[in-house]
């Protein structure tokens, strides 16, 4: 119990006093896990609400799979990412390897299929309430998307903010292709791993304790910003 | 874009046939009762001749090209489709889709508001209506875009008395103004208080049909039977 309080301890000297490097990798954590979850909604968000939407062949094969990649083992991805990134990979020339850009780019692939599959749970039940009607006025496909996910956008933000929670506590892949350089890739998650295997349990912890605080304000933010829980239940 | 002919229509699902064959012209003012008891097909005529049913057999065809017969008829539910919007904004949503511009959207949700009157209620979110205005503002969501024909499947089916003369009352504006309407309904009270001619479907099969009148004086066993609140099977 002693490590836990004075890793308390530690995250609130770290908070006070505003530790440079601190304020770094929290700004990087957040950077990349941001940007992550932006583009992996923008691809999400259609797509799992198009799946809700159109019949074709192979619907339910392609559900199955999301559903199955939502458990996407990190280090998996961060080990194909790597592969594909690295000198000799097909796209080494890009040099990107160990750059944000490429733990960006493995968390998109690890929390794509989490958003598309809770968007399209939720967008399966607007669309059984919606369909008469939206047949009934003689919907394009396009008019039919956007007015899903327009209303349903209360369940795309928990959406988001699941595919936000994997982003943010990852480490797995982000090491592997990020490769935890100070002042370059470092981020939250992966200075954690680096002070436990070096024995500093207390700075690993208050890094843990901010960590947390980050995800929570998140959160906070982004459900003030959309207003839920205030005007009902839509 | 009267007439609506169907001819030989018949729909069948999972090798049952819900309905038909079903030969029927549709044409002139007034409003069409379709009667008949449960699972008697009265739910699937209205569909099908809204187009949204797929038929197995026959065709439906309207005296214009489809699409824009389509865009000139209306559909109302038995348990209205609430948008997760405001009033405003489930009855501004069919003219959106139709492209009218957004200038002029107040002005038609507030006419259209009003005529339901459901005036005072327009800011607020859709779920928070009552079972009668749920039902009024659908209704006023389909007329909203003026549309030639309506259909309605069962409106009153849930309401009390109050609010069923209110829906009547919006039904005969629009029926003043020249809207053809065709109405699936258990209530042979609002049969005849609104209908000018009628349908009646037993076995997905047409029983019986012609002009309202024909309720007085039934020379059909099986609509005198059913009129008489006997249990047809």
């Amino acid at each position: 119990m002693n490590e836990v309080l004075q890793g308390l301890l530690e995250g609130a000297r770290l908070l006070v006093t505003l530790d440079a490097d601190l304020v770094e990798i929290s700004l990087r954590s957040l950077q990349v896990s941001l940007t992550a979850l932006l583009i992996a909604s923008v691809i999400a968000f259609p797509l799992g609400t198009l799946l809700a939407l159109q019949r074709f062949r192979f619907r339910r094969t392609v559900i199955a799979v999301l559903n199955a990649l939502m458990g996407l083992p990190p280090v998996v991805v961060g080990l194909i990412v790597y592969l594909l990134l690295s000198r000799s990979g097909p796209f080494g020339v890009l040099g990107l390897l160990f750059t944000p850009t490429a733990m960006i780019i493995a968390q998109v692939i690890i929390i794509t299929p989490l958003i598309a599959s809770i968007t399209h749970q939720a967008m399966r039940e607007l669309w059984a309430e919606y369909h008469d009607l939206l047949i009934s006025l003689n919907t394009t496909k396009r008019q039919r998307m956007w007015t899903l996910i327009r209303d349903g956008r209360r369940a795309l933000l928990t959406a988001a903010l699941a595919g936000f929670g994997r982003a943010i506590g990852e480490v797995g892949a982000i090491m592997i292709v990020g490769g935890n350089i100070d002042h370059a890739t470092r981020v939250l998650t992966t200075a954690i791993a680096l002070e436990t295997g070096k024995g500093d349990f207390a700075l690993a912890l208050g890094l843990g304790f901010v960590l947390i605080l980050l995800a929570i304000l998140v959160n906070i933010a982004i459900h003030a910003l959309s207003r839920t829980e205030t005007s009902g239940r839509w | 874009m009267l007439p609506l002919t169907l001819s030989g229509v018949t729909v069948r699902r999972k090798g049952k046939v819900l309905l038909g064959p079903v030969d029927h012209v549709l044409d002139g003012p007034g409003l069409t009762a379709v009667i008949g008891p449960n699972g008697a097909g009265k739910s699937t005529l209205l569909r099908l001749m809204h187009g949204v049913e797929r038929l197995s057999e026959g065709h439906t065809d309207w005296a214009v090209p489809l699409a824009e017969a389509r865009a000139q008829q209306s559909f109302v539910f038995q348990s209205p489709v609430l948008l997760r919007r405001t009033v405003a904004g489930n009855l501004s949503y069919p003219l959106q889709l139709q492209g009218v511009p957004k200038a002029e959207l107040p002005e038609r949700v507030r006419t259209a508001a009003k005529a339901a009157g459901l005036q005072d209620l327009t800011h607020l979110p859709a779920n928070r209506l009552s079972g009668g205005e749920r039902q009024k503002m659908a209704l006023a969501r389909a007329l909203i875009t003026r549309p030639k024909v309506l259909f309605l499947d069962e409106p009153c089916a849930n309401l009390d008395g109050h609010a069923t003369r209110e829906i009547e009352g919006l039904l005969r504006n629009a029926l003043d103004a020249g809207t053809r309407i065709i109405l699936a309904t258990h209530d042979m009270g609002q049969v005849r208080r609104l209908a000018s001619d009628i349908i009646f479907l037993l076995h997905g099969k047409v029983a019986a049909k012609g002009p309202a009148a024909m309720l007085q004086t039934p020379d059909n066993i099986q609509l005198s039977a059913f009129l008489n609140g006997d249990i047809i099977t």
